[in-house]
C-alpha cells in the first residue's frame, strides 16, 4: 500500500502548469494601490481633507458598484481581487481637489458597469475603466472638472495649472512641480511622490520600464522638434513633469489588461502614447493630452500586438536558414556517398 | 386578429425597426437628442413610409422587376420632398433642427426595407398598414430614446426642465449619447423578452411554426437556409408528382 502511494507519487502524470506563481490578481492590485499611496497621502496633505473624502467615496462606489452588478446579474463576485479598488483610486487620483461628490460616483459606477462588467469583467475590457470614466465625465461636466481653485488648501495658489500656464506662455517653478506645490488633480501634482510609487512598482516588477520609458522619451522628443522652445531643458522639464503624464506614463498606460503584451509591442505603444500627448498638448485646444492619448492608445492595442507577435522558439528565418543548411549537408553527404 | 390591426401590431411591438430589426441606425442616433426631435422625425418618416408602401404596393405590377430599386427612389424622393417642403411650410423650429436629416429620409433603409420586402408582394392597402405600424413602432422608439437622453442630459422633459443644470450629464445629448441609450433600450427589450420576433424559444418557434403561423426574421439566418433546403425539396417533389 505505502509502495503504491510512493510509485503514485512519482509518477504522477498531469498536464501543465505543474508550477504556479505565487503572484496573484489581488497581490498585483494590492501592490499597485501601495504604489499610489505616496501621491494620494501627498494630495490629501495638499488640498485637504476633502480630498480624502473623494477617493473614499469613489473607491468605495467602484467596489460596490462591482460587487452589485455581479450579484444581480448572478455573476462570480470578484470584489476580493482588488481591481474595483485599483481603478476607484486612479480615477479619484484623476478629480479636481474641489468636485462635488456626486461626479466621481457616477464616474466610478459608470467605470465599472459601463466599461468594465458590461464588456465581460476584469480582463475583458479593451479600454482603461478610470480613464474612459474620467473622459466621460470631462465631457458630460467639463466646468467642475477643469475647476482647480483651492479653497479647503493651507496656501492660496493661482487657479491654472502650471500646464495652462506654460500655454498661455507663462513660467512656473520647477521645484514646486517637482515636489507637487501647485494646483491639479488629486494625485497628480506630486511629481517625487508618483515616482516612488513608480520605483517600488519596478522594483517588485509589476510593470516594465518598456511602457512608461518610451513614452516619456518620445514625448520629450517630440516636445524638442514640435513644441516651438527647441532645446530648453526647464520647458521641458515643466512638461514632463507637469500635468498627470509622469501619472498617466507609470500608473495607468501600464495596465495589463488594456496594453499590449508583446516586449516590442509595448515599446511601439510607449512612441504612440508619446506622440499622441505631444500632439495634443501642442496643436490641441485643451492644455493637457494624457487621457485621451491613452484611452486612443488602448483601442489601438490589438492591432500593435498583432504585429508584434514574437517568434516562436524553432520558427523564423534563423530556423528556416538551419533547415537549408542541414538539407544542404544531406545531399552533400548523398553526393558524396553516390560518388563513391 | 384583423390582418390590418395585426400590422400596425408587428410594426410597433414585434418587428419594431429601430429595437428589433435595427433599421434606420442613422436618424435613431442623430436626432433624438430631444423627445420632440425624434417624434418629429419619426412622424415625418411614416408620413413617408405610408404613402410610398401604398404607391409602390399599387405600381407593383407595372414596375418591371430589373429596376425596381430606381423606380422605388424616385417614388420615395417624391414623397420626402413633399413632406420637406410642407415641414418647411408649417414647422420651421422642428424643419430648422432636424435639417439635413430630412431630405436624407429617402436613403432611411425601413423605407426602402418594407417596399422591397412587404409593398412589393402585397396589396396595396394591407402595405398601406404595413407601414402605418412600421412608421408608428420608429416614431415610438425614436420618442423614447429623445425621452431618456433628454431627461439624463439636459434634465427636462418635452423641454420643461425639472433637474438643476449641475446635474446634467450632457454627454447624453452629445453623440456617444445616443449610443449608449440605444443600447440599454435594446439590451432591457431583450432581456425582459418583451414580445418580438427575435426573442422567441427555439420550443416556441417549433410549436408555432407547426401551428402553421408565420413568423418574421429570427435573426438565425442558418435556421433559415435549412428550412430554405425543406421548401426546395417539397417544391422538387411536388414538381415530380405533376410531371407523372
Amino acid at each position: 500500500m505505502e509502495q503504491t502511494t510512493e510509485i503514485k507519487k512519482l509518477a504522477h502524470v498531469s498536464s501543465s502548469p505543474h508550477f504556479r506563481t505565487s503572484v496573484t490578481t489581488q497581490k498585483l492590485m494590492l501592490d499597485v494601490v501601495i504604489a499610489m499611496i505616496p501621491a494620494f497621502l501627498w494630495g490629501v496633505w495638499h488640498f485637504g481633507p476633502y480630498a480624502l473624502l473623494v477617493t473614499v467615496a469613489t473607491v468605495l462606489a467602484c467596489v460596490v458598484s462591482e460587487y452589485a452588478y455581479e450579484r444581480l446579474m448572478k455573476l462570480p463576485v470578484t470584489v476580493s481581487d482588488c481591481s474595483a479598488v485599483v481603478t476607484g483610486m486612479i480615477l479619484a487620483l484623476n478629480m479636481p481637489p474641489e468636485i462635488p461628490l456626486f461626479i466621481p460616483i457616477l464616474g466610478g459606477v459608470f467605470a465599472i458597469v459601463v466599461v468594465k462588467q458590461l464588456y465581460g469583467g476584469l480582463g475583458q475590457n479593451f479600454m482603461n475603466p478610470a480613464l474612459a470614466a474620467r473622459c466621460f465625465l470631462m465631457i458630460s461636466f467639463a466646468k467642475p472638472m477643469t475647476d482647480f481653485s483651492m479653497r479647503g488648501a493651507v496656501d492660496a495658489v493661482s487657479t491654472a495649472t502650471p500646464l495652462a500656464e506654460l500655454k498661455a506662455g507663462g513660467s512656473v517653478s520647477l521645484t514646486d512641480l517637482f515636489i507637487g506645490n501647485i494646483p491639479g488633480t488629486i494625485g497628480e501634482v506630486s511629481t517625487i511622490a508618483l515616482l516612488l510609487g513608480a520605483a517600488y512598482l519596478l522594483a517588485k516588477k509589476v510593470i516594465s520600464i518598456r511602457i512608461p520609458g518610451m513614452y516619456i522619451l518620445s514625448f520629450a522628443v517630440f516636445m524638442l522638434i514640435f513644441s516651438g522652445h527647441g532645446l530648453d531643458p526647464y520647458y521641458l522639464a515643466c512638461q514632463v513633469c507637469g500635468g498627470g503624464l509622469i501619472f498617466g506614463a507609470f500608473f495607468m498606460a501600464t495596465d495589463y489588461v488594456t496594453g499590449p503584451l508583446t516586449p516590442a509591442g509595448q515599446l511601439v505603444y510607449g512612441v504612440i502614447l508619446g506622440v499622441l500627448t505631444g500632439i495634443f498638448r501642442v496643436f490641441g485646444a485643451s492644455a493637457e493630452g494624457v487621457s485621451y492619448a491613452i484611452i486612443l492608445s488602448n483601442i489601438l492595442c490589438p492591432l500593435i500586438e498583432k504585429c508584434t507577435v514574437p517568434t516562436a522558439f524553432g520558427k523564423g528565418r534563423y530556423a528556416e536558414l538551419t533547415k537549408k543548411l542541414l538539407t544542404d549537408n544531406k545531399d552533400v553527404k548523398k553526393a558524396e556517398q553516390e560518388g563513391r | 386578429m384583423n390582418k390590418y390591426l395585426e400590422r400596425i401590431y408587428n410594426g410597433i411591438i414585434k418587428e419594431n425597426p429601430t429595437f428589433v430589426i435595427m433599421l434606420g441606425m442613422c436618424p435613431t442616433l442623430a436626432t433624438t437628442t430631444s423627445a420632440i426631435n425624434g417624434f418629429g422625425m419619426g412622424l415625418a418618416t411614416t408620413a413617408v413610409l405610408v404613402f410610398s408602401n401604398l404607391l409602390i404596393s399599387a405600381l407593383r405590377k407595372i414596375i418591371p422587376d430589373k429596376v425596381r430599386i430606381p423606380a422605388y427612389i424616385v417614388v420615395i424622393a417624391s414623397l420626402v420632398t413633399i413632406v420637406q417642403l410642407l415641414m418647411q411650410a408649417y414647422v420651421q423650429g422642428l424643419y430648422n433642427t432636424l435639417g439635413i436629416y430630412i431630405p436624407l429620409i429617402v436613403v432611411n433603409c425601413i423605407i426602402m426595407g418594407r417596399a422591397e420586402a412587404y409593398a412589393a408582394k402585397h396589396s396595396p392597402l394591407l402595405s398601406m398598414f404595413d407601414g402605418i405600424g412600421m412608421g408608428l413602432g420608429f416614431t415610438l422608439a425614436l420618442t423614447v430614446i429623445g425621452f431618456c437622453r433628454e431627461l439624463i442630459g439636459s434634465g427636462s422633459v418635452f423641454g420643461y426642465e425639472i433637474i438643476p443644470a449641475d446635474f446634467h450629464i450632457s454627454i447624453f445629448v452629445m453623440a456617444p449619447g445616443a449610443f449608449f441609450v440605444l443600447a440599454a433600450l435594446t439590451a432591457l427589450q431583450n432581456r425582459f423578452k418583451a414580445p418580438s420576433a427575435t426573442n422567441v424559444s427555439k420550443e416556441e418557434r417549433e410549436a408555432r411554426k407547426r401551428a402553421g403561423e408565420k413568423l418574421g426574421c429570427d435573426g438565425n439566418c442558418q435556421n433559415c437556409m435549412l428550412h430554405a433546403e425543406e421548401i426546395a425539396a417539397q417544391a422538387a417533389k411536388k414538381a415530380e408528382e405533376v410531371k407523372r
